[in-house]
């Protein structure tokens, strides 16, 4: 311990004042064999899956290298999924993003007694766990042809389903999804309402400015990245959903989700190749929405934290 | 302000509606298995199910493999990576965050691709088809049991503890089971809490490998039956809110209650 040039061989593992306050001695790279079983779990169960998937999105039928696969991409029933895959998580984002934000807000700088912010803080890490299967079941219930809700308009002289609603296409599943969707943004949104620190308010109106300016100049640029990274968020959340959908709609809307579903019950493709780009295309898709996450997190915990 | 409070009074009573409404309507539903009258029939026709309780049963167990293989890895590793390997923290988390960017459709997929063909052969057996499953559980559940050992691992002087407890004489195993699990015992029971939450009625990864468990024995019912749907539905959200009402009063409160598996 202690040895000069084995920390220089080892300069990531160099720490600060770590001879006086090491615990016991031992080598650098004794240390990073306490990481194998982590590094062997995430090697075998998540690394070596993708990466299978994404060898088999390269290659044809006869074993070369392709780019064919990424090129069937662009067929149209392929596209129509991604769209719908897209358009589903954009709007409850956008939905669930501005709902569960005015709802954080409410319950955190809204004047509501501090009970309140307690129920709904419980209610929402409820429902933003319930999902999948018994969620669908809960919306056919209550918005299904026999539903509660379909029943009670229908007494009243409104058919639902005659006006053009239906539970089991696009706007049946958005609601469905924001049931998990606004709760995530208020239990996200509610800590980083608090935040907000009194002074800046206090300061602000010191300087003249009224409610609407200190929100517009001061307040909404520092949450703004916030915000946006939690529906980033719930973008994800929603796009690589794909229990509440099934159980929902058994399989008939075509999501992505729901087509590389199909591809692994029973190749409905014709074309195993096709179906790996598609979850590869999913997986860039997650990726992408991750990082732009992890950079509005960075930015926001500029000011809030 | 008083205008403030009584838009948030406003947009609180939408959001009650919405959360609630569909709720009053499952449970209105699944009484009405009797003609005319509202009975609890549907719930006791699912509670008379072999196959529900040995669905149930099937998916508690795996929720408790996971969680303790879960716990297993994790807890030391977040431990080590505390104590001796700070600077290795970024790529931790990164494998933690690695979860949210397979979907678990995909991670099933890929399980499959992988496993069920030499020279990993798994998908043959049933016993080796649960350790896939219990593995794929691991990897969902895994960002939210390290978040919550590691806030764990934050509240307390890891390094002091290790020290007293090995010029005591204490071995690597008694630290970590006698030392810092016991410490970390709130926040191993909030993952785990969350963990059966998720893992209790997910439907992916058990349908396509195709394991009798508890999501697909919902799915099943949900297209044959009309009421019992409902009760089980209705099942699952009291289990969810006992779970959640836990990890609540565990954490006054203070971590978000975030899961996943939708």
């Amino acid at each position: 311990m202690g040895n000069p040039t084995k920390s220089f061989q080892f300069p990531w593992l160099n720490r600060k004042g770590r001879d006086a306050r090491s615990a016991r001695p031992a080598s650098p790279l004794w240390d990073v064999f306490g990481l194998l079983p982590m590094l062997a779990f995430a090697f075998f169960f998540m690394l070596l899956p993708a990466s299978s998937l994404v060898f088999g999105a390269f290659q044809g039928n006869d074993g070369q290298f392709t780019l064919q696969h990424f090129a069937d991409l662009s067929q149209r029933f392929i596209i129509e999924g991604y769209r719908n895959s897209i358009q589903v998580s954009l709007v409850t984002a956008l939905i669930g993003g501005v709902f569960g934000f005015i709802l954080a807000y409410a319950i955190t700088l809204g004047g509501l007694p501090p009970v309140v912010r307690a129920m709904v803080t419980t209610f929402a890490g409820v429902a933003s766990n319930f999902a999948g299967v018994p969620l669908a079941f809960a919306f056919i219930s209550t918005l299904g042809r026999t539903g509660l809700v379909t029943v009670v308009f229908k007494s009243a002289g409104y058919d639902l389903y005659k006006q053009g609603f239906n539970l089991y296409t696009f706007a049946g599943l958005s609601l469905t999804y924001l049931y998990f969707q606004f709760p995530l943004m208020i239990l996200i949104m509610a800590p980083a309402l608090d935040g907000l620190k009194r002074e800046w308010q206090e300061a602000s109106e010191n300087l003249g400015a009224n409610g609407f300016q200190y929100w517009r100049y001061v307040a909404l640029p520092i949450i703004l990245p916030s915000i946006l990274g939690t529906m980033v968020l719930l973008f994800g959340n929603a796009f690589g959903a794909y229990a509440t959908a099934f159980a929902l709609t058994g399989g008939t809307l075509d999501l992505v989700t729901i087509m590389i579903g199909a591809q692994i019950r029973g190749n409905v493709l014709y074309d195993p190749g096709l179906g790996y780009a598609m979850a590869i295309g999913m997986v860039v898709i997650m990726a992408f929405s991750i990082i732009i996450y992890a950079w509005l997190q960075r930015r926001s915990e500029r000011w809030l934290r | 302000m008083n205008r403030f409070r009584y838009w948030s009074w406003f947009w609180l009573a939408i959001g009650a509606i919405y959360f609630f409404l569909p709720l009053v309507a499952t449970a209105e539903f699944s009484m009405r298995a009797q003609k005319g009258t509202l009975s609890l029939l549907a719930y006791q026709r699912v509670l008379e199910d072999k196959e529900f309780v040995s669905s149930f049963l099937f998916s508690l167990r795996m929720a408790l493999l996971t969680i303790t293989f879960g716990i297993l890895l994790i807890v030391p590793t977040a431990y080590w990576v505390h104590l001796r390997l700070p600077r290795m923290r970024p790529l931790v988390e990164l494998l933690t965050l690695l979860p949210f960017v397979i979907p678990v459709i995909v991670l099933v997929f890929g399980m499959i691709r992988v496993y069920s063909s030499p020279p990993f052969l798994m998908t043959t057996t049933p016993a080796t088809t649960d350790i896939l499953l219990v593995a794929g559980y691991m990897v969902i559940s895994l960002p939210y049991l390290y978040r919550s050992v590691d806030v764990g691992l934050r509240a307390m002087d890891v390094r002091s503890l290790t020290e007293a407890a090995q010029s005591l004489g204490a071995g690597w195993g008694t630290i970590l089971f006698r030392i810092i699990l016991p410490n970390l015992r709130t926040a191993a029971l909030t993952g785990a809490l969350l963990t059966l939450a998720i893992v209790i009625g997910e439907l992916t990864l058990a349908q396509y490998l195709a394991r009798p468990a508890f999501g697909p024995y919902m799915n099943l019912l949900g297209k044959n039956r009309a009421y019992e749907p409902a009760a089980l539905s209705i099942m699952s959200f009291a289990l969810t809110w006992a779970a959640m009402g836990v990890v609540y009063w565990l954490t006054r409160g203070e971590q978000a209650q975030i899961g996943g598996g939708h």
